[in-house]
């Protein structure tokens, strides 16, 4: 490498040129890692494993160059994009991001893209990862129902975007359509316990976040920036509750983490890790003792940190309203021994201290949240599924899943005593907010919750629903008694 | 509300009334003029096709030279002669080439329609002749580009248009005689340079930055294509010079 490095300062010393070619190309011929990337020959055919996120192929290892064949299949389809909410997703392989690709540097990938059938649109591949117009776009340009093929070599190491690139871009990347192809190099990267694949989308549909019923893509929205999900996976909660990741304490966790934007840039953070690696934006050069990594739209890092203590760590684009009001949270649940000595088990967690210690509140459009409300009063059961749809958006980001809460950060709703002892308190809190210390069977938290901004029907229907679930007291929660603790 | 007339007069045909209009691209965008004409009111059923089917073996599933037509050709019927069971008579036929409706329409005495004809037919909303820069006309369009499996629908389930002319938006895609006069590379921020009004003109987010999306798609699609593609969203209606009447003695093809 050294001597790579002086072959290209010395283009512009033009006496030195030719000795140091003498020099380089002599050691050509002694070591063959200083190879051209473009002349490593391959020598057999392999199909390329590719994996659905969060998952990742095996590593290349110690491989040679290989034709590597990648099989993907354009497929529009309907999907969640949060509890109760759909979404005409464009995807490669049926998932959002598309299938991981792993390769090594001097692979000669031969791509096969096919557009499914029943598709309406043409849709083609631009990967980042490739030296040539486009990026491939051209060649692989398909029509519903046919495939292409074209092919070509991966010559530089790291990780790359790939996405559709059909009229109108936005769009197609908007709905989806990218993903990741990793480039190692010739030697491998290191090995590490646990490899994850993660990316963040911005999408934007025609009502607001959580709105119910199948969503169209909002192309002003889109173009005016103006997200209403930002999310890891494609949809809310991917990997949170029964998909969060997981790992033990003691091992290295390395993610591959992108960014399909279309618009916005990631600010990517674990809450309780620092990294102590990071590819900065997927290339060669790497960073140490990392807080936060910037991942632009349409870019990518490798991020690694050694798992010191047990716990749920989060994931999390710092943004932070997108974290906690548009989706863009996962989960890392990492089990084994307490280490006391490197986390004393009581923290200030810090995410909300920018807020400030008072509690904002929302403007209400009493106008639009009337009309959203049903007209007849529903029934136990109405109550408890639109409850459930409301807290899967709201609550379950802090509360977790099954209302067991973070430990030493946010409070379980399951079997908690706080809650199930005074209802008026619990609606207060909801349409108020709370701050400052507080007891919740035996432990001690300090945290903020901010007002939620929700009618007085889905406060009712959410408590109703926490109520009667997880070993708490059945207390149904009527919308007159949460109007009876809104504060006018 | 029209199903019922619908069905029985699907071969009618609109009277179009020629004009100029600014297409999207081609022609360097110059104004284009259509001449008067008629275009079918309903995009050409499974039903209709098969009694073409019938009087045209050469066009059968099983006959079809694939240098016409390719492995995909009318694949969502059973056989020769049958639809598979979910499919509906009167849905639009889909996975037809484009040497597949040629030859239908020249059988009815009819011609597909030039890609200026279609367009100039399609711009229109209910309301107006040329309702491109409405913002509801666009989105419609762009919402249908979301909608899976649409070509799952009896003809006449959009809307009736200016010219009395249904399904031009929302239901399938339809071939042109001069589909592929338009060629959009498929590397569309190659091709948005060629015409730096369509893409980088403005700032400022209007209809006519939707319109531009809405039909981009279209052109985008068509290049996409070849003429003997059989696709599961394509297919296509009939169009005439309007002083030739329907000649249903059927030329022999």
């Amino acid at each position: 490498m050294a001597i790579l490095n002086l072959k290209f300062k010395s283009t512009t010393i033009t006496f030195l040129l030719s000795s140091l070619i003498i020099v380089f190309t002599s050691c050509k011929n002694d070591d063959e890692k200083t190879k051209d990337p473009e002349d490593v020959k391959v020598s057999q055919t392999m199909n390329a494993e590719l994996t659905a996120p969060p998952m990742v192929p095996k590593p290349t290892g110690r491989r040679k160059a290989k034709k590597l064949v990648v099989d993907m299949e354009v497929i529009e389809e309907e999907s969640e994009m949060t509890d109760g909410v759909k979404y005409v997703y464009w995807t490669f392989d049926g998932t959002v991001p598309g299938s991981f690709i792993r390769t090594k540097v001097g692979d000669e990938v031969e791509f096969h893209l096919k557009n499914h059938p029943d598709n309406k649109l043409p849709h083609n591949i631009d990967l980042h990862a490739v030296n040539g117009p486009g990026g491939g776009a051209e060649s692989s340009f398909v029509a519903p129902g046919h495939e292409v093929v074209f092919s070509f070599k991966v010559l530089n190491p790291g990780l790359y975007v790939y996405h559709c690139a059909t009229a109108p871009v936005g769009m197609h990347i908007a709905n989806g359509m990218y993903g990741l192809i990793l480039v190692e190099p010739e030697e491998g990267l290191s090995e590490v316990d646990r490899e994850y694949y993660i990316m963040q989308g911005d999408f934007y549909t025609k009502g607001e976040f959580g709105e119910p019923g199948l969503q169209p893509f909002d192309m002003k929205k889109a173009i005016d920036e103006d997200a209403d999900y930002v999310v890891f996976n494609g949809k809310v909660g991917a990997m949170t509750g029964d998909n969060a990741l997981t790992a033990e304490v003691g091992e290295t966790v390395r993610l591959y983490v992108g960014n399909g934007g279309p618009n916005l840039v990631s600010s990517f953070h674990v809450i309780g890790e620092i990294f102590d690696k990071v590819y900065v934006e997927g290339g060669d050069l790497v960073n140490e003792n990392v807080q936060t990594t910037l991942i632009p739209a349409g870019g990518a890092a490798i991020v690694e940190f050694k798992i010191e203590t047990p716990g749920e760590y989060i994931l999390v684009d710092h943004s932070i309203f997108r974290a906690f009001n548009k989706g863009a949270l996962a989960q890392l649940k990492a089990e084994g021994k307490e280490n006391k000595k490197v986390f004393s088990g009581k923290i200030e967690e810090g995410i909300y201290q920018p807020e400030g210690g008072g509690i904002q509140e929302m403007p209400v459009d009493e106008e639009e949240l009337a009309a959203s409300r049903p007209s007849e009063k529903p029934g136990l059961e109405e109550k408890m599924e639109l409850g459930k749809n409301i807290y899967g958006r709201t609550c379950v980001a802090c509360h977790q899943a099954n209302g067991q809460g973070i430990p030493q950060v946010f409070p379980p709703l399951a079997g908690a005593d706080y809650l199930n002892e005074d209802v008026k308190r619990a609606i207060d809190i909801v349409l108020h907010g709370k701050s400052g210390e507080i007891t919740v069977n035996g432990n001690t938290y300090n945290s903020v919750m901010t007002a939620q901004n929700i009618s007085d029907q889905e406060v009712a229907n959410v408590l109703t629903y926490i109520y009667n679930n997880w070993g708490n007291n059945g207390t149904e929660v009527t919308e007159e008694m949460v109007k009876a603790q809104r504060r006018n | 509300m029209i199903m019922a007339s619908g069905f029985s007069q699907a071969s009618e045909m609109a009277e179009i009334e020629g004009g100029t209009y600014i297409p999207l691209y081609g022609n360097d965008s110059l104004p284009v003029s259509v001449e008067n004409f008629k275009i079918d009111k309903y995009p050409v059923t499974n039903k209709e096709y098969l009694k073409f089917v019938v009087e045209n073996p050469k066009w059968k599933k099983s006959e079809v030279k694939a240098l016409f037509a390719d492995g995909r050709y009318l694949n969502h019927w059973k056989n020769d002669t049958e639809l598979k069971s979910d499919e509906l008579e009167n849905a639009p036929v889909t996975n037809v080439s484009w040497f597949a409706a040629r030859a239908y329409c020249k059988w009815k005495g009819k011609r597909l329609p030039t890609l200026d004809e279609w367009e100039y037919v399609a711009m229109a909303d209910k309301e107006t002749a040329d309702a491109r820069k409405k913002d509801g006309y666009n989105e419609f369009i762009l919402s249908w580009y979301e909608r899976p499996k649409s070509f799952h629908q009896e003809i006449g389930s959009t809307y009736e248009n200016y010219w009395g002319v249904y399904d031009m938006h929302g239901m399938v895609w339809e071939w042109t005689a001069d589909f592929n006069s338009v060629i959009i590379s498929g590397e569309t921020r190659r091709d948005e340079n060629q015409d730096n009004n369509l893409f980088c003109g403005s700032a400022a987010i209007g209809s006519s930055d939707l319109m531009n999306y809405a039909a981009f798609m279209r052109y985008a699609f068509r290049s996409s294509v070849k003429g003997n593609y059989s696709i599961r969203n394509l297919g296509f209606r009939c169009a005439q010079d309007t002083n030739e009447e329907e000649n249903s003695a059927n030329e022999a093809l």
